[in-house]
């Protein structure tokens, strides 16, 4: 895999509408771009998504196999358990991710909504993380071991010192993000000074953490609960638990106030400061950035010094937000894997993996109430997940299925400069 | 430091005296210094027997008896001395040689199963062919990277092909009840992986990293999402195939300690030894592996002289993908048995690791698969008889070995120039 593979992440489908849209009329224009915006194929691509798992759902249901077995004989059984089965598990995905009709008053029945925003907050740090690595053309996906990390570091802190409450879990988040952004600025560094390929550094590093935290955490005396076989920390002391910001009756933390003020933080990085300038430069054309007098290899430390710090906010979430009663080796939660999909998804922009990860936080809220209620595996959700960011990526495909007009077919003019990526 | 890739006939006729690279000897010194600390400092006494016979082989040989703490000892000077070597020529401005590299691991190693097994007896033959069974998934894996690479498509869908190999081999395994309709099945799998991952990022020009990344979610949700709902519900009738039996070949597997690890194997070991054969030759020495490279380094090219660059990758990813879905089959068919979820457990990434390692090779990547394969054997082993180290350790080395042989020895790799890069036609 070469450098520049990663490079072209957030603008993969991009280039081809360059200079076609001359001499149309300003009505068909507007159309055309309300058909071809981004947020209507967003829109079908989910759809699109659903309704394959909505074939899935009804093929394996029992219901709809026995009824289809008897087709001919009478259509409408078979239709009728289709229907049942997918508006079963679809409404309980909703009521699980958004809004539970069942329950009496709208405080009881918006908990789930708060269930998506907690799920989300992990997710959305981790991917922030990832999706700036991507943008200066840096692949992460040593998510794992940067969370594994940052969750221990922070956990540490969390349940050995005995600090005044404010002081204690502003050090626990520090001493995690540091811990993170220096597994991750490791893998910068090596890339940096010795050309190690940064695919297998944090794949490799992934392990890593997981054995370092593994033995750490049957060993008395470093990371194990004293007193305890088990390989799993303490719980974490009162004072570095993230608070609930909803009060008590719901599991928002305030992890996700922080997962927004770094949302604003990773778009200020990218789009406002000099450093994001370079790193966008990188990610474009290192050469060309070293040709303009950027220090490419530093940049690469940079980058992933904070792209690991951000991973490791996540791991900091998930021990002091989410499981405070102690962690073991998989606090991670695959997390760290998910993460590049929401990056993916959000096209490495802060804003949009802002909303992909609420987005995916929805689909896990929703997939346990569903796996709960209905019985299907929660696994049709990472399915419907993974073709939600395919399709997304390929805006073509959506057009063909739903009969869409093709974008700028009308004046394709052929540019007198060939367009294809000449190989270096 | 960047001069290390240098050829060597260009760096002699330039100024080569001012080209210095210190990597290899820094990591040698590391090892050096490891080996140093562990091996004689925190010494253990008694005798290290290495087993190089089974019982039941038609050549006997005599176990080697290491008295432990002067064989570490000797050792240990022996690596003083290389890194030593290294050092000189390092400040002569000359390459440290491959065999040296090679002599330097053999010898660390040597010495730590000395090490770890003071007092017990190591099956030598037993590590070895763990080894074999524990890298053949990632020797497939990793030749589907090459070929798919070196057309020039970025193959980060090994994952997902070994998983649906595995998967879709099981389940026509069992409901047929025949393994060789399970391999075929296998392939099949590997190939639909690797038609979307075709699909996705030559027609639709979507990055290739993004499918690939994709593709393995999308694998893992599936095969499970279907575990859960159609293998579980008849375990016998869905999931639960015939094996491959071993074959023993004839007077080659009798050779001393290679016979029994190469060649009393399932077909699947057998059918891994042609395949990475065929790929190499393939590669290098005809037609299609020339089509295949120009392609993959320089599409333009290959388009002038009328090699139809997009058809050329579609048809040789999903070539990769079959023998992708291959390694796949070895885990249901060839060792463990029924399908589970996630049953791949990230060996498509070592794969990829692989691949990366092996500079983009066929020969090399299988080597690097086999190291990996080794680590990881080598935990088993040393966990059965219980050395001194905790196992953790012994999971990470590894993936320790692979940073420091990454980082300090291989350096700045570089892969097909236009892998990951989609070609539009003008």
């Amino acid at each position: 895999m070469s450098e520049a593979t990663a490079t072209t992440a957030p603008s993969a489908n991009e280039p081809k509408r360059a200079p076609e849209y001359e001499e149309r009329s300003r009505s068909n224009e507007v159309l055309s771009d309300i058909l071809n915006g981004n947020f209507v194929i967003s829109i079908l691509a989910v759809l699109f998504a659903l309704v394959i798992g909505a074939i899935l759902i009804a093929v394996t249901n029992e219901d709809v196999q026995t009824a289809s077995g008897y087709f001919f004989a009478a259509p409408g059984d078979t239709l009728g358990a289709i229907w049942n089965a997918v508006s079963g598990a679809y409404g309980a995905l909703f009521q699980g991710s958004i809004y539970n009709f069942r329950r009496d008053g709208f405080l009881d029945g918006i908990k789930p909504l708060t269930d998506t925003l907690t799920f989300a907050t992990p997710l959305i740090a981790a991917a922030l993380g990832i999706g700036i690595a991507f943008r200066v053309g840096l692949f992460n996906i040593g998510g794992r071991g940067q969370m594994l990390i940052a969750a221990a570091c922070a956990g540490w802190v969390g349940f050995s010192f005995e600090l005044p409450w404010g002081v204690h879990l502003a050090l626990a988040l520090l001493a995690g993000v540091v811990g993170g952004a220096l597994w991750g600025g490791l893998v910068g560094l090596l890339k940096a000074r010795t050309g190690a390929h940064e695919v297998i550094l944090t794949i490799m590093l992934n392990y890593v953490a997981f054995y370092l935290i593994s033995w750490m955490l049957r060993t008395p005396g470093l990371l194990q609960a004293p007193g305890s076989v088990n390989p799993k920390s303490p719980a974490m002391l009162e004072t570095a638990v993230m608070p609930e910001i909803l009060g008590p009756k719901y599991n928002l933390h305030l992890g996700f106030l922080l997962v927004i003020a770094a949302t604003i933080f990773a778009w200020w990085l990218l789009n406002r400061s000099s450093l994001g300038f370079t790193f966008r430069a990188v990610g474009e054309n290192p050469n060309a950035a070293r040709v303009a007098g950027i220090n490419v290899k530093n940049t690469y430390v940079y980058a992933m010094l904070i792209s690991g710090g951000l991973v490791g906010l996540a791991g900091v979430m998930q021990v002091l937000g989410t499981v405070t009663t102690g962690f073991s080796a998989g606090i991670d939660a695959g997390i760290g894997f998910d993460a590049i999909t929401v990056a993916l998804l959000g096209r490495s922009k802060p804003w949009g993996i802002f909303a992909a990860g609420v987005l995916f936080g929805a689909f896990k809220a929703g997939g346990f109430a569903m796996q709960a209620a209905e019985g299907i595996p929660i696994d049709i959700v990472t399915v419907v997940q993974s073709l939600i960011v395919l399709f997304i990526a390929a805006p073509p495909l959506i057009r063909a299925v739903f009969f869409l007009p093709k974008q700028g077919v009308r004046r394709r003019t052929v540019p007198s400069v060939s367009k294809e990526v000449t190989a270096k | 430091m960047t001069t290390t890739t240098a050829p060597e006939s260009i760096s002699a006729s330039l100024e080569s005296a001012t080209i210095k690279s210190w990597k290899a000897p820094i990591a040698y010194a590391i090892f050096t210094l490891i080996a140093i600390l562990l091996f004689v400092v925190n010494g253990r006494d008694g005798v290290s027997r290495f087993r190089l016979s089974n019982e039941a082989d038609v050549i006997q040989l005599a176990p080697i008896d290491n008295p432990t703490r002067l064989t570490c000892i000797l050792l240990v000077v022996l690596l003083i001395a290389i890194t030593v070597y290294a050092t000189w020529l390092s400040s002569r401005a000359k390459r440290v040689p491959l065999w040296l590299t090679i002599l330097f691991a053999v010898a660390f190693m040597w010495a730590f199963l000395t090490w770890a097994a003071a007092g017990e007896t190591i099956p030598i033959t037993g590590l070895l062919l763990g080894t074999v069974a524990l890298s053949a998934p990632l020797i497939f894996g990793s030749l589907g990277g090459v070929i798919s690479e070196r057309v020039g498509v970025v193959n980060v869908a090994i994952e997902g092909q070994l998983l649906a190999g595995a998967f879709l081999s099981a389940f026509v395994a069992s409901v047929t009840g025949n393994p060789w309709a399970g391999l075929v099945a296998a392939m099949v799998a590997g190939v639909l992986v690797s038609f979307m991952l075709a699909v996705f990022s030559i027609r639709y020009i979507v990055d290739q990293v993004i499918v690939g990344v994709v593709l393995n979610v999308l694998v893992a949700g599936l095969t499970s999402f279907l575990y859960s709902t159609v293998l579980t519900s008849n375990t016998p009738l869905f999931n639960s195939p015939p094996r491959f039996p071993r074959i023993s070949i004839p007077i080659l597997s009798e050779i001393p300690i290679l016979g029994p690890v190469l060649f009393r194997q399932t077909v699947i070991i057998y059918i891994m030894y042609i395949a990475v054969f065929v790929v190499w030759w393939g590669l290098f020495r005809t037609k299609w592996g020339l089509r295949l490279r120009a392609v993959g380094e320089h599409p333009q090219a290959a388009d002038t002289v009328g090699i139809r660059v997009n058809p050329t990758r579609f048809w040789n990813v999903a070539i990769a993908g079959a023998i992708a879905g291959f390694g796949g089959a070895y885990f249901t068919l060839g060792s463990v048995g029924g399908f589970t979820k996630e049953m791949t457990a990230g060996a498509g990434f070592i794969a990829l690791a692989a691949v990366i390692f092996g500079r983009w090779d066929p020969i090399r990547a299988t080597l690097a698969a086999l190291l990996f394969g080794f680590a990881t054997n080598l935990q088993n082993v040393l966990g059965a008889i219980g050395s001194g180290v905790p196992s953790e350790f012994l999971l990470m080395l590894p993936y320790v070995v692979t940073i420091f042989a990454v980082a300090g020895l291989v350096g700045y790799v570089r892969g097909p120039a236009a892998s990951g890069k989609p070609y539009i036609k003008a």
